[in-house]
């Protein structure tokens, strides 16, 4: 794009600048949304809609998919776990045949978890903005788009005007150098810089990512990377789109087509920050030095490397000790020694092939000691795995492999662990209750979550015992 | 959206940091409508119930002196978490107008703004002379916690304990101000930039012209 002033101008400015449509400073600008995603917690926004005589302004920018509720034993409404939620998910599909909007039904082949369909269908594209009424929307951030999470009133203000009013967010630059060692990827990487951020560290900012490990990543750790960005508190996680991300979205169904893709990628080739750039906070890490992390409590910045142990109480804090109580561990317990209950492969933060692929490495020819199951982000994952024979080492591991949902890392469709259970789980949130009541949940990579599994506890992937 | 003004009401101290939405309400109850004339149980359902749906009487909420509670004072990342709007549905249902923390969970935050619930950002120094209890002599002797009386007023952006002389400010963007005191609905005032937004999209799209391809 042109910078017509010549000031110098971060990533995100510039694709906000191309955003605009009213201005006012102070306060909130009238920012176009590109596209906008829903799935079937939406019937709020809808409900918002009829009630007034709104209709959906532009349903080809607009695109539902269910994940939230689904089940992932059949791609049946009537298998869901209540009565209730078989309404809801047929009431979507009402809803979206009246919006007239892009649908995947659970029956669609290109049906799954919102964000990774998303990357998948070519919907989020480099310089766009790109909202879902989801919190880990900032997962898209990795093909450099504006992506944040709304709630169901800011959905419906989308959906009737495709815009909605934003406060321009301070922005923190965070390099990345090195290279990460082997058994180290995305997912350690974001939980070591939340446990160095605080979950509120971030709070409402953006996150600019760089420097010379992020060339070294893939696309799927990068969404990673951006997906739990917001567990620092930021709104979103932002990464200048490289070839990597071209060469992946060429074809996509809803990437620019033939005649127009030439001219999409020269204009998307321009979307880096200026070298003078300004930001609020610039920090740089080392990721060659980091480990395996897991956490051990709460809050996923309670997160530090499995070779470490719980941490003591700092002055007494009392959501510390809160957290330690509920997760039933104590100070200076070292984490490879805490036995788990559970596995749970799956979530928009970690479900893609390379997910899936790292997971089935390390389990490959081994048996799980404890029950989980394997549920790919999207069908087509769950294509490409069965594809490469990935279904058949999680089976005869003794895993279940499902279908595409967002299954046991929000727990609302059913797939919950039972009270007191410990789960070693490869999602985004370590919450209370978050995979049912009681449950006490560690978050950590795939491959982390399969060596756990193999064991039994906590374990470090780079230290398996070999068989 | 219903306007707020000024509330003098009654606040209740939610203890903890990271109080994520799952907490506020948990994932099960969000598939009810809004209408659900249960919503106000849903708040902080499983804090307040124990497994067999009796309410817990160490929970601040189910104390007696506490039922009229309309505002509440929060740590530090109050709201944190999941997008779900249900959080702040659930809060407005019980009877809860204006929330008091050091920080926010970012959506938490938006949405609060979006249904006439006022959340306060203050000082933890700010807070903690706002919760000091009324000076109720007899209260003190018992050792039992009281709700504390507080006066907001979104005019002039000041929250004073009522038994201090001294109001608080805290700080709004101005523009939310503006529609939380005029109830102000945010559809109708971005309609009234139709002729913008129509512009605006003719020339974007243009530029842009897979974002509204067909596909089947």
């Amino acid at each position: 794009m042109q910078n017509l002033t010549q000031k110098p101008l971060s990533l995100f400015e510039k694709i906000w600048a191309r955003h605009v449509i009213v201005e006012r400073a102070p306060g909130p600008s009238l920012l176009y949304i590109d596209r906008h995603i829903i799935h079937e917690g939406s019937f709020h926004a809808f409900a918002q809609l009829k009630e007034r005589g709104l209709s959906v302004k532009n349903p080809k920018q607009i695109f539902g998919v269910a994940d939230h509720y689904v089940p992932t034993t059949s791609r049946s409404p009537q298998d869901a776990v209540t009565q209730e939620v078989t309404e809801m998910i047929l009431k979507f599909d009402e809803n979206m045949r009246w919006s007239r909007a892009n649908y995947f039904s659970l029956q669609d082949p290109r049906q799954g978890i919102v964000h990774v369909v998303g990357p998948e269908q070519g919907i989020s594209l480099p310089g766009s903005t790109l909202t879902c009424s989801d919190s880990h929307t900032s997962t898209h951030g990795a093909f450099g788009a504006i992506a944040f999470g709304v709630g169901q009133s800011e959905s419906c203000h989308i959906l009737t005007t495709q815009s909605l009013w934003q406060t321009k967010p301070a922005c923190t630059r965070i390099e990345l150098q090195g290279r990460p060692a082997a058994s180290v990827g995305g997912k350690d990487i974001i939980l070591a810089l939340i446990a160095l951020l605080g979950s509120s560290g971030a709070t409402g900012q953006a996150i600019e990512y760089c420097g010379s490990a992020l060339q070294t990543l893939t696309i799927d750790d990068r969404l990673t990377m951006c997906n739990m960005t917001i567990e620092a508190g930021a709104r979103f996680g932002i990464m200048a789109p490289d070839d990597t991300i071209f060469n992946y979205l060429h074809g996509r169904p809803f990437a620019p087509q033939q005649a127009q893709w030439d001219a999409a990628v020269n204009d998307w080739r321009k979307l880096y920050s200026d070298e003078d750039a300004r930001y609020d906070r610039s920090l740089s890490i080392d990721v060659s030095a980091l480990s395996p992390m897991v956490t051990w409590g709460t809050s996923p910045e309670q997160a530090l490397p499995i070779t470490d142990c719980v941490p003591e109480v700092r002055n007494g804090d009392a959501s510390t000790v809160a957290a330690m109580q509920y997760m039933g561990v104590t100070p200076g317990q070292r984490l490879d020694q805490i036995k788990i209950d559970r596995v749970f492969i799956g979530s928009c933060t970690n479900a893609r092939l390379s997910d899936l692929r790292n997971a089935a490495n390390v389990l490959r020819g081994r048996k799980s000691s404890v029950p989980g199951m394997v549920v790919p982000g999207s069908m087509e994952v769950k294509r490409h795995a069965e594809a490469e024979g990935l279904d058949r080492v999680f089976i005869d591991a003794g895993l279940e492999w499902r279908d595409a949902g967002c299954s046991m890392c929000v727990g609302i469709n059913g797939d919950l662990a039972r009270p007191g259970e410990r789960v070693a789980s490869t999602s985004n949130r370590n919450f209370v209750g978050r995979q049912g009541p009681g449950v006490r949940t560690h978050l950590m990579s795939p491959a982390m979550a399969a060596a756990a599994a193999i064991t039994g506890k906590l374990s470090d992937v780079r230290r398996l015992p070999k068989e | 959206m219903h306007a707020f003004t000024q509330l003098q009401g009654l606040a209740a101290t939610i203890p903890g940091k990271n109080i994520d939405t799952d907490q506020i309400i948990p994932a099960r109850f969000l598939k009810r409508s809004r209408t659900d004339p249960d919503y106000a149980k849903y708040l902080f359902h499983d804090l307040r119930f124990n497994e067999s749906k009796l309410a817990d009487p160490a929970f601040v909420l189910n104390q007696p002196a506490f039922s009229r509670t309309s505002i509440l004072i929060a740590d530090e990342n109050f709201g944190c978490g999941s997008s779900r709007e249900a959080a702040v549905y659930a809060l407005e249902a019980y009877g809860i107008r204006a929330v008091i923390a050091p920080s926010f969970g970012d959506i938490f935050f938006n949405n609060c703004l979006k249904n006439g619930l006022l959340p306060i950002r203050l000082q933890q120094s700010e807070i903690d002379i706002l919760s000091r209890p009324d000076a109720d002599a007899e209260n003190e002797r018992m050792g039992s916690h009281q709700p504390i009386s507080l006066f907001v007023d979104l005019y002039t952006c000041t929250i004073q304990h009522i038994q201090h002389n001294k109001p608080i400010s805290f700080r709004i963007d101005p523009f939310w101000q503006e529609c939380l005191l005029k109830g102000l609905d945010e559809i109708d005032l971005t309609l009234s930039y139709q002729t913008s937004i129509d512009a605006f999209e003719a020339k974007h799209l243009s530029a842009a012209p897979w974002l509204t391809h067909s596909h089947t």
